[in-house]
């Protein structure tokens, strides 16, 4: 047998349990130590995704974490060198399983954006005082590499914190209107809050590279002269105060 | 000439790490686990930096997957090469095994037969990764549950053949021979004998446990007595070599693990002068 046949019968065991794998592999002789394999396997990404979604299993409790796990084993193979991807697939899987519950899925993609956001990228943010230099005229406003945006539904958010803060969780409850919510490293802490949908266009459209201006000219175009402009400025000042400013370039003509 | 680092070290883990930058730790070097610090940024990030700062740093692998007959990830290796420019470390290690097959990765030292045809592939690999990271690498003898048949030479034959062909060095566990020994029914001391002594550069102690059917390499005991005689027994064909205690799992308050490694430097210079 070829390195490459074995390897692939080793996969086909690990992840299919093909007794006909294990039969060319060695049958009984190599049996035990594929079982060990075989558990460190599952073994390891369950303790990954148990690790990486801690209030997600306090909200479904653990035997419906523990059949949401075999359920994603079973379906997402691991691809990548680092175990931290792993648990990127893992929101979508409930919200498949709990299609009635979408506060699940909402408080996994906290879980993950949080995770994500502890090992994002460092960058240092401006502050009040670093503005004075800028050209409000042309400035388009750089971003925190750890933001991450979602869409949201539900109350997640409180149910998280309450979780976390081991206090009884509010009841679900569906937002009055569709919300967003972002997600960030502050210094070397991860922060999400939930933003109403202007703040979460606004977001979107400065990331893609819409200056301030334009900002405030598509926010005045919405809400009115006087509120676009105190919303846009409201917006500005929570964003420096969140740390997710890095910089304000001025594009060249 | 200059001689080989040989000092005493541990396996820095997340409970000690306040207390490695606290105080200086009465370690010659430490390892750290390369990929927890292939991260973009962040808190693990900066922990590494301040602990490089008081010590010198061994960069332990478990991702490059050397035995993969697919190669290597062209990914990794440019992520850890940027690791290793930035910590300097003393050794850069990984295993004798392999965890990535077609895209697939098992996140698990998975076993490979010691085939000539094996060994083309991970003599290749190793050196496509010494290219990469422009320095020799540690090859880690694995702990293994399966002895995959027919087999064209033994382990430590493997091993030995490993450093000729590549000029990598050896990073010796004395608990992986163990376990392997006791699980497949070969005698340890002809595998101590049989390695390259001079390829050996650094040493890893660490304990077992008992499975239903095999030892299994937990890493979440102390180090046992016939490891500790193991290591007794090797030492003096090694030389001065750098050693360290190797605790992953059920990891105990810090002056357990220095009192092992104290267990280790009188071991060794027990070993130094019945040599000498």
């Amino acid at each position: 047998m070829s390195l490459l046949d074995l390897q692939r019968d080793m996969r086909a065991w690990l992840t299919r349990e093909e007794e006909v794998a294990v039969d060319r592999l060695g049958g009984d002789d190599v049996a035990p130590g594929l079982r060990i394999h075989q558990n460190n396997f599952r073994a390891q990404l369950a303790a990954c995704l148990e690790e990486s979604f801690a209030r997600t299993r306090d909200w479904i409790g653990g035997e419906a974490f523990h059949q949401a796990v075999i359920t994603h084993v079973a379906c997402v193979q691991p691809s990548s060198w680092t175990l931290d991807a792993y648990p990127r697939d893992f929101p979508a899987t409930l919200a498949l399983l709990y299609p009635a519950d979408p506060e699940v899925a909402e408080l996994a993609w906290i879980d993950l954006a949080l995770g994500e956001a502890f090992v994002a990228p460092d960058a240092t943010a401006l502050s009040v005082a670093d503005l004075g230099g800028i050209d409000w005229d042309r400035a388009v406003l750089g971003f925190t590499p750890s933001l991450d945006l979602a869409d949201l539904t539900t109350n997640a958010p409180a149910i998280w914190s309450a979780l976390a803060e081991d206090r009884e969780p509010p009841a679900v409850a569906y937002l009055p209107e569709a919300g967003a919510i972002l997600a960030w490293r502050e210094g070397e802490t991860p922060n999400f809050r939930a933003i109403d949908q202007i703040e979460h266009h606004a977001l979107l459209a400065a990331r893609a590279g819409m200056s301030f201006a334009g900002l405030c000219e598509a926010l005045v175009e919405a809400l009115g002269e006087q509120a676009g402009i105190a919303r846009a400025g409201e917006m500005l000042g929570q964003w420096l105060a969140d740390g997710l400013i890095v910089s304000g370039s001025t594009p060249e003509r | 000439m200059i001689a080989p680092f040989a000092g005493f070290g541990l396996g820095l883990r997340k409970p000690h790490y306040a207390e490695f930058l606290e105080a200086r730790v009465a370690v010659d070097f430490v390892e750290v686990i390369s990929e927890n610090f292939m991260v973009e940024g962040g808190r693990p990030r900066r922990i590494l930096r301040e602990v490089r700062n008081c010590y010198p740093v061994a960069l332990h692998g478990v991702s490059m997957s050397l035995g993969s007959a697919d190669g290597l990830d062209g990914a990794y290796l440019a992520r850890l090469r940027a690791l290793v420019d930035e910590v300097e470390p003393l050794f850069v290690s990984d295993h004798l095994s392999w965890s990535r097959i077609d895209g697939f990765n098992s996140h698990d030292l998975l076993p490979l037969p010691y085939t000539n045809e094996a060994l083309d592939v991970v003599a290749d690999n190793i050196a496509r990764a010494q290219d990469a990271l422009g320095r020799e690498m540690l090859i880690e003898n694995p702990s293994t549950y399966i002895d995959f048949a027919p087999a064209d030479m033994t382990e430590w034959a493997f091993l030995d053949a490993l450093c000729v062909r590549t000029g990598c060095g050896l990073l010796l566990d004395i608990n992986n021979v163990f376990v392997s020994a006791s699980n497949h029914g070969f005698d340890p001391l002809a595998y101590l004998d049989g390695i390259p002594h001079a390829r050996v550069r650094q040493i890893h102690l660490a304990g077992h446990s008992q499975g239903s059917e095999l030892l299994i390499d937990t890493h979440d005991q102390p180090v046992p007595d016939p490891v500790w005689k193991l290591y007794a027994h090797v030492l003096p064909r090694l030389g001065p070599v750098a050693t360290m205690i190797e605790r992953d799992d059920a990891i105990p308050p810090l002056h357990e693990l220095l009192a092992e490694l104290g267990i280790a430097r009188r071991i060794a210079v027990d070993g130094m002068r019945a040599a000498a």
